[in-house]
């Protein structure tokens, strides 16, 4: 089936070729932390970690909205998604390395990245994260390709393949968990030390990971000749709007109890952020989240607006970019401001760091289209012929 | 309701599936790590920990703090985000930031100043999070750090509710003179965290003291008159000594972030 | 579809990029000579093991002396070679300060002549030298 990713139109190459820069520039700007150290990023002793496991965090919901799809199609029989699931399971095999790269470059010594499972350590939840993160990525890798290989050569699908996609649903749920517990077990960050977060973050996940997959199948049907169903997107994006709200929803809850309380600590993050006390570096992306996930769920509640095509890319898009920018920037970093003894240090990701993150982007699209090519390719060869799973 | 053979033993298989994993995740959430034992099995009960009285330093001597960063070969970088520091001064609203809206307090201790430094917690956060035992518990109370072994992904930094820890941005040697102030104790490199270890390299157990419980003893005349006191907490002689000045000067114990539940090893007389 | 000159070309030439660290040096020459160990004058007759053992582990033992001291406090070696000879676990005091004064020369050489870098001297100081 590889062979498929070889052969391809001139915009294909073209957009490969601009990945493959943006990873190349990144890698070479990886380079330079590797021999300066994190120092090139602008991270520092009271923001200890930024941009990438921002990232890192973001892309772990990605991963996990794959099961947005593979559960209505192989439990709940919704056969118009027949022909995008496999788009799901690539999507979540792309975002976990993705996640892997991100947690990687973000170590100070990533020589060493081999301790994790030299000193196992069943108390931390970072190694249960890169635990069940590689499960997930081998999971979906397993059977994304093995059904599509058993479609391109019209057999079955190996037995294995069914339990694994059975397993493969609650372990959805529980990368994006267990990554909410990283955050939300530490009682030293009143900011993250909420029970709501676990459930915000699927929340959040599965409203930007879809939103992601109808952008994407939007962009596939303008510029291929496949066609992924009117039906599939306009169940996806009643799947991101119910999502969408929710996540809302869990973000109120958190307004509430953080001022409704008047508890100090856990108050004075929010106030950092609504109201900038302690600085402003933050609050213009907070409101910008704010104002553009309400016009978002504007667009998707009312039918008019979801089902056009034009209004909904532009809900998915604004929806897309203010969870990532809510679980990024509004969520890792502020869990540090302010600082463990009341000092309001900033933080904001310097231009190599930025570099380096889109780096990871390029890999990850880079390695999406050409898995995305090959689906795509035998879907067409096969064509809609119904293949029983 | 009639249950059928086969159905029982389906209920039994998911009920002990149902303990392991409620077992595992009680070990999970209870956090509970392991404890690394000592070659001398006689030090495994005791329970170092640190006395400090603020209103017995003088303002504007830092003699602690230089002799820590001098053994320790903690460097001084110029840019304030990548410093390191072990020992340092603050002031009371930011040591006991829960006292921060506390108008008396913080007038009557104004020009008090507080020194802050690792903990050593007797339910470390740190300990808990780390991925790899880098970081870990001895069992005479001392939370240490394997420096070979940290890999350098800040979890305890972020774990930390008294920002003790310092994470090497850069080479540590940028910020040294060469050859470095005391050649006999390692540096760090660039890329792991690291922090107080109340001296683990000296012989606490036995003749010697932390550095600067010694620099302070050593300014001030003698360990009877030092702001910073360190001992056995489990030691009856230790906790006598402690009641005493207690009594004497009509002081009470406060320790750092109560609220965090991490049982902090550091006292504040005041 | 199946090109069986083209593949075998191709595993000929993987092959031969593969194994370049094996005959590279064969090829060209380059191939050093094997350092000579300097043992320093400050050095006894003894190690705290038996020189095959030493050349064989030496860096197994500094392992475990690491894990004894950082994790455990136990400072004391006593020498399986020479029984009832206690050492103080440590590499800039007993190793190189009391017998090996001469680290490029004894260290040095060698790990340069076999590439390798250890990074034990990244932290730990060379007291003297």
């Amino acid at each position: 089936m590889i062979e498929k990713a070889l052969k391809g139109s001139k915009k294909y190459w073209l957009w490969l070729g601009f990945c493959a820069t943006l990873f190349g520039v990144g890698a070479g700007f990886y380079i330079d932390q590797l021999f300066n150290g994190l120092q090139i990023t602008g991270m520092s002793r009271d923001v200890s970690w930024g941009f990438y496991l921002a990232n890192f965090t973001f892309f772990v919901g990605v991963a996990a909205s794959g099961v947005m799809l593979v559960l209505p199609y192989y439990l709940h029989d919704q056969k118009e998604f027949g022909k995008i699931t496999i788009l799901g399971e690539f999507l979540a095999v792309v975002a976990c390395a993705m996640c892997i790269t991100f947690v990687t470059i973000d170590l100070g010594r990533p020589d060493r990245l081999v301790n994790l499972f030299l000193h196992p350590t069943f108390n931390s939840i970072l190694f249960f994260d890169i635990v069940v993160l590689s499960g997930y990525l081998l999971i979906n890798i397993i059977v994304g390709w093995s059904i599509l290989d058993a479609e391109h050569k019209g057999e079955k699908p190996r037995r294995f393949v069914k339990p694994l996609i059975y397993l493969s649903i609650p372990w959805a749920a529980s990368i994006h968990t267990v990554t909410a517990f990283i955050y939300a077990g530490l009682a030293a960050k009143p900011f993250w030390l909420t029970a709501v977060m676990a459930p915000r973050f699927l929340a959040t996940a599965f409203a930007a990971g879809p939103a992601l997959l109808i952008i994407i199948c939007l962009i596939l049907r303008k510029y291929t000749d496949f066609d992924p169903g009117k039906i599939a997107i306009k169940k996806l994006s009643t799947i991101v709007t119910y999502a969408a709200i929710a996540g809302f929803f869990f973000l109120l809850c958190e307004f509430f109890t953080a001022f409704y309380s008047g508890g100090a600590e856990h108050t004075a993050t929010w106030k950092y952020l609504l109201f900038g006390e302690g600085g402003s570096g933050l609050q213009p992306y907070m409101w910008g989240v704010l104002i553009s996930t309400v016009i978002a769920i504007v667009l998707l509640v009312n039918p008019k607006t979801r089902y056009r095509d034009d209004t909904l890319v532009i809900a998915c898009v604004l929806l897309f970019v203010s969870i990532w920018i809510d679980k990024g920037l509004l969520l890792v970093i502020p869990g540090f401001i302010p600082n463990p003894l009341h000092e309001f240090n900033q933080y904001f990701p310097t231009l190599k760091e930025a570099i380096i993150t889109f780096g990871v982007w390029g890999l990850g699209f880079m390695v999406l289209t050409v898995l995305y090519k090959i689906a795509i390719s035998v879907k067409m060869e096969v064509g809609d012929q119904d293949i029983e799973h | 309701m009639e249950v059928t053979r086969r159905e029982f033993i389906k209920l039994a298989g998911l009920a002990s599936a149902g303990a392991v994993v409620t077992a595992s995740s009680g070990a999970l959430l209870t956090g509970c790590s392991p404890l690394v034992g000592m070659e001398d099995e006689s030090l495994n009960d005791t329970n170092m920990g640190m006395i400090t009285i603020p209103s017995r330093c003088e303002e504007g001597c830092t003699g602690c703090i230089d002799a820590c960063n001098k053994m320790h070969n903690v460097p001084k970088h110029d840019n304030k985000d990548h410093e390191i520091k072990w020992i340092w001064e603050t002031e009371f609203p930011h040591a006991f930031t829960e006292y921060m809206e506390n108008e008396i307090l913080k007038e009557r201790m104004e020009h008090v100043p507080f020194l802050v430094m690792c903990n050593h917690c007797s339910n470390p956060a740190c300990v808990r999070v780390c991925p790899t035992q880098a970081t870990f518990r001895r069992k005479d109370g001392m939370v240490l750090m394997d420096y070979h072994r940290c890999i350098g992904c800040r979890f305890c930094v972020a774990a930390c509710p008294y920002g003790a820890r310092s994470f090497n941005f850069k080479d540590p040697k940028k910020g040294l003179e060469d050859p470095v102030p005391n050649p006999n104790f390692p540096t760090r490199t660039k890329g792991v965290v690291e922090k107080c270890n109340f001296c683990s390299e000296r012989d606490i157990h036995g003749s010697e003291l932390p550095y600067c419980v010694e620099a302070c003893a050593n300014k001030k005349g003698g360990v009877e008159a030092s702001a910073l006191i360190f001992g056995d907490l489990d030691n009856p002689e230790f906790k006598e000594r402690i009641e005493k000045i207690q009594k004497d000067e009509k002081l009470i114990p406060l320790r750092r972030k109560e609220i965090a539940g991490t049982q902090p090893k550091v006292y504040y007389l005041v | 579809m199946y090109d069986t000159s083209k593949i075998v070309i191709g595993i000929i030439v993987f092959l031969a990029v593969f194994t370049i660290p094996f005959w590279y040096s064969q090829v060209s020459g380059d191939a050093d000579e094997m350092p000579e160990i300097v043992i320093a004058p400050e050095a006894g007759d003894q190690c705290v093991e038996d020189v095959d053992y030493m050349r064989a582990k030496h860096m197994d033992l500094l392992n475990t002396w690491r894990n004894d001291v950082v994790r455990g406090a136990d400072r004391e070696y006593e020498s399986d070679a020479y029984p009832g000879v206690i050492y103080d676990k440590s590499l800039t005091d007993t190793c190189l300060g009391q017998c090996h004064t001469n680290k490029s020369e004894f260290c040095d050489q060698c790990h340069t002549y076999v590439n390798v870098e250890p990074g034990c001297w990244e932290c730990h100081n060379i007291v003297g030298e």
